[in-house]
């Protein structure tokens, strides 16, 4: 087993009096897929948003690679960082949204050097040959020229991995990144993101894809109400949950036909 | 519970029986096609023919010298009081976009300091005449006798403030309040996914505003700054008050001397739609370069 790369210790978030996370901790290892299930509003997606900090926690913290997001330890005070420092935080985390959030004013290709050459200083020769051999990972290559108002759902989906895979990040974060494609486009970015997992990359991801979880995951983790209710490797938990509000969740998702997961 | 009485088919009124037509007498694929006519185009095309005859005789017969009007039309000094004007245009408006950019930021700060003190520019600025402000500029050395900056600048006001400086500062803090408004509108349009894009890839607020938002915001505000260019070509004739030879400042002077009142106003008109139609040609090509990632459509 290799050594833990995310931990979140005690996180809590609430939005005004709806307590969405209730205490959550959570240990990712380099190299480890994890899948996150649950019901709409168990507080998933709130959890990766947490962890890079998109949302910023009411309790806890998020330990990233030897590092708390967001903020620094000294004299067991959590010091908030400037923004600046944050970002540079947040740029290990990549991270790929439902809505895919391509920049609209930018080509594809535009899209995938931006964070490089702004952030990361490269200039645009080195990140546009970066670029495209990653526009060639997710097979965009030929479309490196296009906007993102002339793609499908699941191109746009593709060049957002490779957009976020351009900065080298220690983690990726997907959120339920199939979620807003027509079922015919979901096959495409499953694959991109299977290739991705077998390269090692460590990979948390929020979906409702149960044949991917149990396919690709290493582990899976279940969310009910705010609060982890069972993890554990993907076979396990999907044929055999032990708590009974899982059970009853899980028996919901698989008895529907695969192509309604999306 | 009583029925709802079923729908009737509403009797036929004259004139518009439905065609009963029956499969057996069907015509052949090749028919000619006669399109709806349209009496109502023809009328009003007739109606603005005549109105427009009545206007064309009324300039031609009415107490107008139109050689006078081209007379004055190039003449020196017009063409020069219209350099001014476009002078002024462009420099108000600089300024505006620029106040108006940089206030619309400040009003969606996070700093409450910056916030108030941008509100309080647009409440002033937009909440009085752009004339009483063109006055107030033009006489500001009653209130700041020298301009005075330590170790920059020290000098008697009445000097910096030309009617030049007085126009377009005036102009342009006007018009700044006004765009402050519509940039403000126009970052808060900009998808929220756009900026946590932004922020996951690292980038910094700053760099989020210039690199993501502004670029957007600019493609959503274009229209309205086309607007303003044209209004501030327009708006520029009110420096004439205030002793600025422009445009309609020069064509007075010279009705006051010859008389042709109506024949300068007409020279002045000409070039001012003239002006306000090349800047609607530039507007066109602005809209199509920042709405190119729209396919055109934007």
């Amino acid at each position: 087993m290799s050594a833990p790369i995310v931990k979140t210790v005690g996180l809590r978030k609430s939005f005004g009096p709806n307590e969405v996370l209730k205490g959550i901790d959570l240990e990712v290892t380099q190299g480890e897929v994890l899948c996150i299930l649950g019901p709409s509003g168990s507080g998933k997606s709130t959890l990766l948003r947490c962890i890079n900090h998109l949302e910023v926690p009411n309790g806890g913290y998020v330990w990233v690679d030897g590092q708390i997001i967001g903020y620094e330890l000294r004299k067991d005070v959590l010091h908030e960082l400037t923004v600046k420092r944050l970002r540079a935080q947040q740029s290990q985390l990549g991270m790929v949204f439902q809505h895919f959030n391509l920049f609209a004013h930018r080509s594809v290709l535009g899209n995938v050097i931006e964070g490089p050459m702004v952030v990361r200083g490269l200039s645009r020769a080195e990140a546009t040959e970066r670029a495209m051999a990653l526009l060639d990972l997710v097979g965009l290559a030929e479309k490196a020229e296009a906007w993102p108002a002339e793609l499908s759902g699941g191109q746009k989906q593709r060049v957002a991995i490779a957009r976020a895979l351009a900065m080298e990040p220690r983690v990726m974060l997907f959120d339920e990144p199939t979620s807003a494609l027509d079922p015919e486009l979901v096959g495409e970015v499953l694959e991109v993101m299977r290739r991705l997992a077998a390269s090692g990359t460590t990979m948390i991801v929020v979906t409702h894809e149960i044949g991917f979880a149990r396919e690709v995951a290493d582990r899976v983790v279940v969310m009910i109400d705010g609060e982890i209710r069972e993890t554990g490797p993907a076979e396990a938990v999907l044929a055999d949950p032990k708590d009974p509000r899982v059970r009853s969740f899980l028996g919901r998702v698989l008895a529907r036909p695969a192509e309604c997961d999306a | 519970m009583t029925k709802p009485a079923p729908l009737r088919p509403k009797p036929d009124g004259a004139g518009s029986s439905v065609q009963l037509l029956p499969l057996s007498e069907l015509p052949g694929p090749n028919l000619a096609m006669r399109k709806l006519p349209h009496p109502g185009r023809w009328l009003a095309a007739a109606v603005v023919v005549l109105l427009l005859a009545v206007l064309v005789r009324a300039f031609a017969l009415g107490n107008i010298r139109w050689e006078i009007v081209g007379e004055f039309l190039t003449a020196p000094v017009i063409i020069k009081g219209f350099g001014w004007t476009m002078l002024i245009t462009i420099a108000a408006l600089a300024l505006g976009v620029v106040l108006g950019f940089g206030f619309g930021m400040m009003r969606l700060s996070a700093n409450p300091v910056l916030r108030y003190v941008a509100w309080f520019y647009v409440w002033v600025f937009r909440g009085t005449p752009v004339l009483l402000q063109l006055l107030i500029w033009f006489n500001i050395a009653l209130i700041f006798p020298n301009l005075y900056i330590p170790g920059v600048v020290d000098v008697k006001m009445v000097v910096v403030m030309t009617p030049f400086v007085a126009a377009v500062l005036g102009l342009g803090v006007n018009e700044g309040s006004y765009l402050t408004e519509v940039v403000r509108g126009g970052i808060l349009s900009v998808d929220k996914g756009q900026v946590e894009a932004a922020h996951t890839l690292g980038m910094t607020p700053g760099q989020t505003m210039r690199r993501i938002i502004l670029p957007q915001t600019m493609r959503l505000i274009l229209p309205v700054l086309g607007n303003s260019a044209v209004g501030m070509l327009k708006f520029s004739s009110l420096a004439a008050t205030i002793a600025m030879t422009e445009m309609l400042n020069a064509a007075q002077r010279i009705y006051f001397i010859n008389g042709a009142v109506i024949e300068m106003l007409f020279v002045c008109a000409l070039w001012y739609l003239m002006g306000t139609s090349v800047l609607s040609v530039g507007q066109f090509y602005l809209e199509r370069h920042f709405g190119r990632s729209q396919g055109g459509r934007a």
